[in-house]
């Protein structure tokens, strides 16, 4: 167990820092100097390069790598070009908005899901199953953005019991600030739950076919014991595993319903960042979604080793 | 029962109005496209920061009325040497900053001196070129010498690069910004929204709006609805394209105004085959305006001949120098001994009037025999590789600074033209500050650039408005990228 964890450990630290050599060459790589997109058209060629020097940008390559990712290290994450504020309290502003976003999303997506999969998995073939799962590839057919459209024109425009956009902020209270959410945390939820109930319930019709489970069956235990005793637990490790890939990009992908319902969220940031060439923002919000995603995964393996014994015993 | 909700109806019905009467809405939900990526004019280029903070937050001696003409500001009045060179101004007393601080000469002399320093990142730096030393003579009164005299001084000093800020506030403005404007700046929720609250130690006329939020929308398609909700009053530069969604309904106001936007296809001028003045000419030829101001800004805008927007006082019209004429363009590539035509690429920057624009001019231009390769960029890549690299054959990019026929004159600047005669009439602009001998030179100016037909100039970018019809006072024209608040109220 503990090896099977500190193997994973390892491989996690190591993800990092190739992570942060990938992500610092790429941003090196794109053409455009923030220096020139802040002053514009009209400023000369010394003020431009009086600008860079100001920033920091004329340092070698090298030594503005070590000096990044020294910072990393102790959790100073540098400051923005253009807000010119620590890049933290830029990522601490917009993790307020994402994170509540993406568990409500999240949760929500997990609660339909999991009871449509196992609904459709018992009835396989039938009426019921054809509906769900036609409604489900209806899901994963519809744009996210043109969803969230039409929920705005439906909850916003016509029955007024929703902003159409924006974040109050959470000074506003708890209620205007999740009320604003509420729309987009749909928007999200809904193609992410037609994915994640196909998959629960292909994992749940492969269980059923066990051998343990007509075992389970013939020694008299009834079939919703089975189902959630027994068959479920096993059929969580392929669900787990999209879980956990959809919180990432539920996390840093919502670029486009962030634009829809204007959410000052982190996609919108680091979005934002690239198109000004904010590149130490680009960096830093990028090695935080990886180390986030690492994290997950980790919790994902830890999990597998929970409900797997068999991982524990591996070397 | 009914009887009973009958009276009900009618007192909250009466009481609704009564309420409604009481007093006209103070506040006002302002949507706009970009954020600004701080709240210092005198720092950066981007629009986004004039649009919140000019002539809201921040004063400069004189300003930029809504058509453009020169007004003053914190500067009651001047007096001008004979010579052109020395400008006199007699400052407001009584002014305060937001932060309580006093205003007096040498804030003056502080702004205009931090924005001509070496270590300046002023992104206008040039409209403070000629200074040669500022002056207090007393705290109410400030002496400009100039090098030389310069015709666009008293413009100059309007625009928001040029607001005065005090020495206690200067480096933190981007955060937190101290003006001494009718507005102060109370938050700023990054990514989402700014607010500003009206100042109650405004030297001026006070204004009729408490608070004003500029809410930051990125995406044209949420605009509608936000309009539809009410969650947002206003929209001073809408998408043109949404228009046909809102402009039969009553309850808004859709105002189609001028911009300084010169939309232009940008033709590197140094570059074979772009050399010849017959291919750039056939190119002025081979453009249909009307066709590009339908498919690339939904039919708005007005087609221009020159680098003048056609609301600005010295416009002249040359648009009937190249009428859109097939024939005349593959005749006039036949002279250029490229009667088989040719391959180029146009570089399109993100806005849509280029992204749009661009694929009419491609196939307009592939009529005449010019075959060109798109290849979209976005902002950074064009800055770098366009304006900067000069690596490009066109481009098309709308020139939104103010009278700004001048940088066909600077040396090293993207188009890479380069004509004495008309470098020579700009010098000669920059010493004049005589109305009538400025519009004949200008008028002048803007022949030469026609008769070289130096780019392809296409169309005068609209300003388009949306916003509540009980709102008065918003902008119907932008002589420069602003959202002056001071005359803005609700009716009802």
């Amino acid at each position: 167990m503990t090896t099977y964890l500190f193997k994973r450990l390892i491989i996690a630290a190591i993800t990092l820092v190739l992570a942060s050599m990938v992500v610092f060459a790429v941003m090196e790589i794109l053409p455009g100097d923030p220096a020139r997109l802040m002053l514009g058209f009209n400023a000369s060629a010394d003020q431009v390069e009086e600008l860079r020097n100001q920033m920091g940008l004329n340092a070698p390559l090298l030594l503005r790598y070590l000096h990044w990712a020294g910072g990393l290290l102790s959790l100073d994450f540098g400051r923005s070009y253009t807000y010119s504020v620590p890049v933290i309290d830029l990522v601490r502003e917009r993790v307020v908005v994402s994170l509540p976003l993406a568990l409500i999303a999240l949760a929500l997506s997990t609660v339909i899901a999991i009871p449509v999969g196992v609904f459709s998995a018992g009835r396989q073939g039938r009426a019921g199953d054809t509906f769900a799962m036609g409604a489900a590839q209806f899901g994963v057919a519809v744009p996210n953005f043109w969803f969230a459209l039409m929920l705005i024109y439906l909850f916003a425009v016509w029955l007024r019991l929703v902003p159409a956009g924006g974040f109050p902020g959470w000074g506003a209270g708890i209620w205007p600030a999740v009320k604003s959410l509420l729309l987009p945390a749909v928007a999200l939820a809904l193609p992410q739950a037609a994915i994640l109930a196909r998959v629960a319930r292909s994992a749940l019709i492969e269980v059923l076919n066990e051998d343990y489970i007509r075992t389970a069956r013939a020694k008299g235990l009834p079939y919703r014991a089975v189902l959630w005793r027994h068959a479920l637990r096993n059929a969580m490790i392929p669900v787990l595993t999209i879980l956990g890939l959809q919180f990432a990009f539920l996390l840093a992908g919502t670029i486009i319903i962030e634009n829809v319902f204007y959410l000052p969220g982190l996609g919108r940031l680091v979005f934002q960042a690239i198109t000004q060439r904010d590149l130490i923002v680009v960096e830093s919000v990028v090695m935080l979604l990886v180390a986030a995603v690492i994290a997950v995964n980790l919790l994902v393996d830890f999990y597998y080793a929970v409900v797997d014994p068999r991982l524990r015993g591996r070397q | 029962m009914k009887l009973w909700k009958t009276i009900l109806a009618a007192v909250v019905l009466s009481f609704a109005a009564a309420t409604s009467a009481f007093a006209a809405r103070t506040d006002l939900v302002i949507g706009i496209p970009l954020e600004p990526p701080h709240l210092d004019p005198t720092a950066g280029a981007a629009a986004a920061i004039d649009e919140v903070l000019y002539a809201n937050v921040f004063e400069g001696l004189t300003r930029i009325g809504p058509n453009g003409e020169v007004m003053p500001d914190l500067a009651e009045s001047w007096t001008i040497s004979d010579d052109g060179k020395t400008y006199t101004f007699k400052l407001h007393t009584g002014v305060k900053f937001h932060d309580g601080s006093d205003f007096s000469g040498d804030d003056v002399k502080f702004s205009l001196d931090r924005a001509r320093a070496d270590n300046s990142v002023n992104a206008q730096k040039g409209l403070f070129a000629q200074i040669d030393k500022v002056d207090v003579v007393d705290p109410a009164t400030v002496k400009v010498t100039l090098k030389n005299p310069q015709g666009s001084f008293l413009y100059n000093m309007g625009w928001g690069d040029a607001v005065i800020v005090s020495p206690k506030s200067a480096d933190t403005n981007k955060e937190k910004p101290v003006g001494t404007g009718p507005f102060k700046f109370q938050s700023w929720a990054k990514g989402s929204s700014i607010t500003l609250v009206k100042s109650d130690n405004y030297w001026g006329a006070p204004v009729a709006l408490d608070k004003v939020e500029f809410r930051i929308v990125p995406d044209a398609a949420a605009a509608v609805p936000a309009l539809l909700s009410g969650d947002i009053q206003a929209f001073p530069f809408f998408d043109p394209d949404s228009v046909s969604q809102v402009k039969d309904d009553p309850r808004f106001k859709v105002v189609i105004g001028s911009t300084e936007g010169e939309t232009i296809l940008s033709i590197n001028n140094k570059k074979p085959p772009f050399d010849k003045l017959q291919v750039r000419q056939a190119i002025s030829f081979a453009l249909d305006r009307k066709a590009i101001i339908d498919g690339a800004s939904a039919g708005l805008g007005v087609p221009i001949g020159s680098h003048m927007s056609p609301a600005n006082k010295d416009y002249v019209d040359l648009t009937g120098l190249y009428p859109h004429n097939v024939d005349k363009a593959k005749e006039l590539l036949k002279e250029a001994g490229l009667e088989k035509g040719f391959k180029a690429t146009l570089k399109l920057p993100p806005p849509s009037y280029a992204r749009l624009g661009g694929e009419i001019i491609a196939s307009e231009l592939r009529d005449v025999g010019i075959d060109l390769e798109i290849i979209p960029v976005e902002w950074a890549q064009w800055l770098d590789q366009v304006f900067t690299k000069k690596d490009y054959d066109l481009t098309i990019v709308s020139h939104t600074e103010p009278n700004d026929i001048d940088i066909y004159s600077r040396k090293d600047y993207y188009f890479n033209y380069d004509n004495p005669a008309f470098d020579g009439i700009i010098a000669k602009l920059n010493l004049t500050s005589d109305e009538a001998k400025r519009k004949a030179l200008l008028a002048e100016a803007q022949k030469i650039l026609a008769d070289d037909a130096v780019v392809g100039f296409l169309y005068e970018l609209p300003k388009v408005g949306v916003w509540d019809a009980k709102l008065q006072g918003l902008w119907e024209n932008a002589p420069i990228q602003a959202n002056d608040l001071t005359k803005v109220k609700w009716t009802d």
